[in-house]
C-alpha cells in the first residue's frame, strides 16, 4: 500500500539530515548556535527516550536520571581527561594515585584500543550506572508510582552529593569540577567528522531502545503499565520486567551523560541537580508519554526555543524610540513558561498522545485540508 | 485423581482471617463453582492458587504436585489461569495485542497461531475488533476479550472471577454458553460467582463459601434446591 512511498520518504529525510549535518562540518563558521542546539537536541532525546522507556512504556515514574546521568558523565570525563592535564584540572587537591596508574595503563593498550578508548569510556559509564541500577531496584522497584518517585529523587541527589564530597576530591575534584574533557571523538576512522558523533551514537541507542520496545519484553512493560495484577496473572513476572526496564534505562541514561560531558567540555556536580531531570520530564510530557518520536521532536523543540528561538525576548526592543519594558535577559524564560502552558492546554496528552510519528498520518491531514478547502 | 485438590488452605490479610481452612477439589473436565456473598473469600481462594496472595497454611495441589509456594509464573505455565475479577484487559492495547499477551509464556509460533484461530472461532467479534483499542470495547466484549486472554495461555484449569459482573442479563446468558463449550473442548473450569442462579445451573458441582469457611456442598442442582440456598442466595423470600 503506502509502505513504499512511506520508506522512500524515510530515507529521503534522514539523507536530508544526515546532508545538513556534514554541510554543517564543513561550514562551522557562523552556525555555531545550531550545531550546539543540534547536538545537545541530540543527546537530551536520547536521555528523554529512556526516560520514557521507564515512565511512559513501563509505567514507573521515575525521577533518577539525573543521578545516572551524572555517573556517565563522571566516569567517561575521568578516563577521558588526557594524562597531561591531570595537575592542570585537579589543582587544588591533586589526583588520586590509582587513577593515575590505571589511565596511565590504558594509555599503553595497542593503537586499535585507543581509537575506541572514547566509546569504552562511555559504556563503561553506562555499565556502572547499569549496575547501580540492578542493585538499587532491588529496593526501589518495590514501590509504587509517587513513592518510587520520590525514592529515586532521593537515589538522585544522593549521588550528586557523593561525587560532590570532599572526600573525592582526588576522583571527581569534588566540587570544583573536572574540565579539560575532550570534545566528541570521530567515528569509523573519520568518515564520522566529530561534529556528527553524538548523533549517530544516539540514534543507535534510540533505535536499540526501540527494538526493546517492539519485542516481547516491550509488549510486558505495556501490560505492567496498563495492569499490574493482570499482567502477573497472565504470568508477566514484575520485578524482573520492571529491572530490565530500569537497568537499561539508566544504562542510556548515563551513557547520554558522557556525551553530555563531551558536549560541555566541563562538568560540576551542580550540572547534574533535579533542574535537569525536571528539564528531562518536560521533554517526555510535552513530546507525549509513550511516544519515542514525540520525545525526539519535543526534545529539539524545547531545547531550540529555551536557548535560540527565544533568544530575542532578551535584548532590549526599540520600538521608533519606544523603549519596550520587559524586554530584557530572563523574559525569554517567562515566555518560554507561557509556551509550556499553551502547548499543554492544546496538547493535553502531549504533542503526540501515545501515538508514533507516521508519513501517512501527516499526508492524511494535508489531504483533509485540501478536500474541506475544495469543498468550500 | 482430582486436577486440583485444595486442603485447609489458609489465608489472612494483617490479622484478618479471609479463608479459615477450606477444602475442595476440581476434577478434571468438570465446572465447579464457589458461590458466596460479599466478602466471603472467594476471590482470595482464587488468588491464592494463583500465587498472588501468600498463605498461612494448607496445600494446593495440582495433578498430584504441590503448587504453594511457587511463583505465579510457574503456576501459570502450568496450565492453570486467572480471569480477573472486572475484567481487566489492557486498556490501550488493542485487543490483538491483548490476546497475544495471554500468550505470554509460549514461545512456539505455530501455537499461539491455532489458539488465536481458537479464540477467534469462539468469539467472531473479538475478530471483527481486532484492531480496536480494549478500552473501547462494550462491557460484554471485554469480558469475551478477558477470557479469550485466558485461553491464549491453552489452559488446562481456567478459573474464572465473577464473568458476569456489571452485564446485562442477555450478554451473561451468552458468557456462560461460552463457558460450556469452552468446558466441552476439554478445559476444567473453576468459577467463583455471585449470581448463584446461573453459576449452579452451569456448574457440575458447587460449593458454598460463608466467612472464610465451606458450609455447603452437592451438585450443581442439589444446591439449586435446597431451601436455604434458595432463601440466602437465590432471593426467595421465606
Amino acid at each position: 500500500m503506502h509502505t513504499r512511498r512511506n520508506t522512500i520518504l524515510t530515507i529521503i529525510s534522514a539523507a536530508l539530515l544526515v546532508g545538513l549535518l556534514y554541510w554543517l562540518h564543513f561550514n562551522r563558521t557562523g552556525n555555531g548556535m545550531l550545531i550546539s542546539i543540534l547536538q545537545k537536541s541530540a543527546i537530551l532525546a536520547l536521555v528523554a527516550v529512556s526516560m520514557n522507556l521507564l515512565n511512559g512504556f513501563t509505567g514507573l515514574f521515575s525521577l533518577g536520571q539525573a543521578g545516572f546521568m551524572s555517573i556517565g558523565a563522571y566516569v567517561t570525563a575521568i578516563l577521558l581527561i588526557p594524562v597531561s592535564s591531570l595537575e592542570g584540572v585537579y589543582y587544588m587537591s591533586g589526583v588520586h594515585p590509582s587513577i593515575r596508574v590505571f589511565k596511565v595503563f590504558l594509555g599503553s593498550l595497542p593503537p586499535w584500543f585507543q581509537s575506541l578508548y572514547p566509546f569504552f569510556a562511555l559504556i563503561l559509564g553506562a555499565s556502572i550506572a547499569a549496575i547501580i541500577a540492578a542493585i538499587v531496584g532491588v529496593a526501589v522497584l518495590r514501590l509504587k508510582s509517587d513513592y518510587l518517585a520520590i525514592a529515586t529523587l532521593g537515589l538522585s541527589e544522593i549521588i550528586r552529593a557523593i561525587f560532590s564530597s570532599p572526600q573525592l576530591d582526588g576522583v571527581t575534584n569534588g566540587s570544583y569540577g573536572l574540565n579539560k574533557i575532550p570534545g566528541f571523538p570521530k567515528m569509523f576512522g573519520g568518515l564520522v567528522p566529530s561534529l556528527v558523533t553524538p548523533f549517530v551514537i544516539s540514534a543507535i541507542c534510540i533505535m536499540l531502545i526501540v527494538m526493546l520496545i517492539r519485542s516481547s519484553y516491550g509488549r510486558a512493560f505495556l501490560a505492567i503499565r496498563e495492569d499490574e495484577i493482570a499482567a502477573e496473572a497472565m504470568g508477566i513476572s514484575l520485578f524482573k520486567h520492571k529491572s530490565v526496564s530500569f537497568i537499561i534505562s539508566s544504562f542510556f541514561s548515563a551513557l547520554a551523560g558522557g556525551l553530555l560531558a563531551m558536549y560541555m567540555r566541563s562538568i560540576e556536580a551542580k550540572t547534574f541537580s533535579i533542574a535537569l531531570t525536571y528539564d528531562i520530564l518536560l521533554i517526555v510530557v510535552i513530546g507525549g508519554i509513550g511516544s519515542v518520536t514525540g520525545s525526539v521532536l519535543a526534545s529539539f523543540l524545547v531545547t531550540a526555543s529555551k536557548e535560540w528561538w527565544l533568544r530575542f525576548f532578551d535584548q532590549p526592543l526599540d520600538l521608533f524610540g519606544w523603549q519596550v519594558p520587559l524586554f530584557k535577559t530572563g523574559f525569554r524564560m517567562v515566555i518560554f513558561s507561557i509556551l509550556l502552558m499553551v502547548v499543554v492546554l492544546i496538547y493535553r496528552r502531549g504533542l503526540m498522545g501515545t501515538n508514533e510519528f507516521s508519513w501517512d498520518r501527516i499526508l492524511g491531514r494535508f489531504k483533509r485540508r485540501k478536500n474541506a478547502k475544495g469543498g468550500a | 485423581m482430582s486436577l486440583l485438590h485444595i486442603q485447609d488452605l489458609r489465608v489472612c490479610y494483617g490479622g484478618i482471617v479471609a479463608l479459615d481452612g477450606i477444602s475442595f477439589e476440581v476434577a478434571e473436565h468438570e465446572i465447579v463453582t464457589l458461590i458466596g456473598a460479599n466478602g466471603a473469600g472467594k476471590s482470595t481462594t482464587l488468588r491464592a492458587i494463583m500465587g498472588l496472595v501468600p498463605m498461612e497454611s494448607g496445600s494446593i495441589s495440582y495433578h498430584g504436585d504441590k503448587i504453594n509456594g511457587l511463583d505465579t509464573q510457574k503456576i501459570v505455565g502450568k496450565g492453570i489461569v486467572l480471569v480477573p475479577e472486572g475484567r481487566r484487559v489492557f486498556a490501550n492495547l488493542t485487543t490483538l495485542e491483548n490476546l497475544k499477551l495471554g500468550a505470554y509464556l509460549q514461545s512456539d509460533k505455530e501455537e499461539i497461531e491455532s489458539n488465536l484461530n481458537r479464540v477467534y472461532e469462539l468469539f467472531p467479534r473479538l475478530k471483527e475488533r481486532h484492531w480496536q483499542m480494549a478500552g473501547t470495547l462494550s462491557g460484554g466484549e471485554q469480558q469475551m476479550l478477558a477470557v479469550g486472554r485466558a485461553l491464549m495461555a491453552a489452559p488446562k484449569l481456567i478459573m474464572m472471577d465473577e464473568p458476569s459482573l456489571g452485564l446485562a442479563p442477555l450478554v451473561v446468558k451468552e458468557i456462560f454458553s461460552i463457558i460450556r463449550r469452552i468446558n466441552e473442548a476439554g478445559v476444567t473450569v473453576l468459577l467463583i460467582e455471585q449470581n448463584a442462579n446461573v453459576a449452579l445451573k452451569t456448574a457440575n458441582r458447587g460449593y458454598v463459601l460463608e466467612t472464610g469457611r465451606i458450609t455447603m456442598t452437592g451438585s450443581g442442582q442439589q444446591l439449586l434446591s435446597d431451601e436455604r440456598i434458595k432463601v440466602a442466595y437465590l432471593g426467595k423470600s421465606r
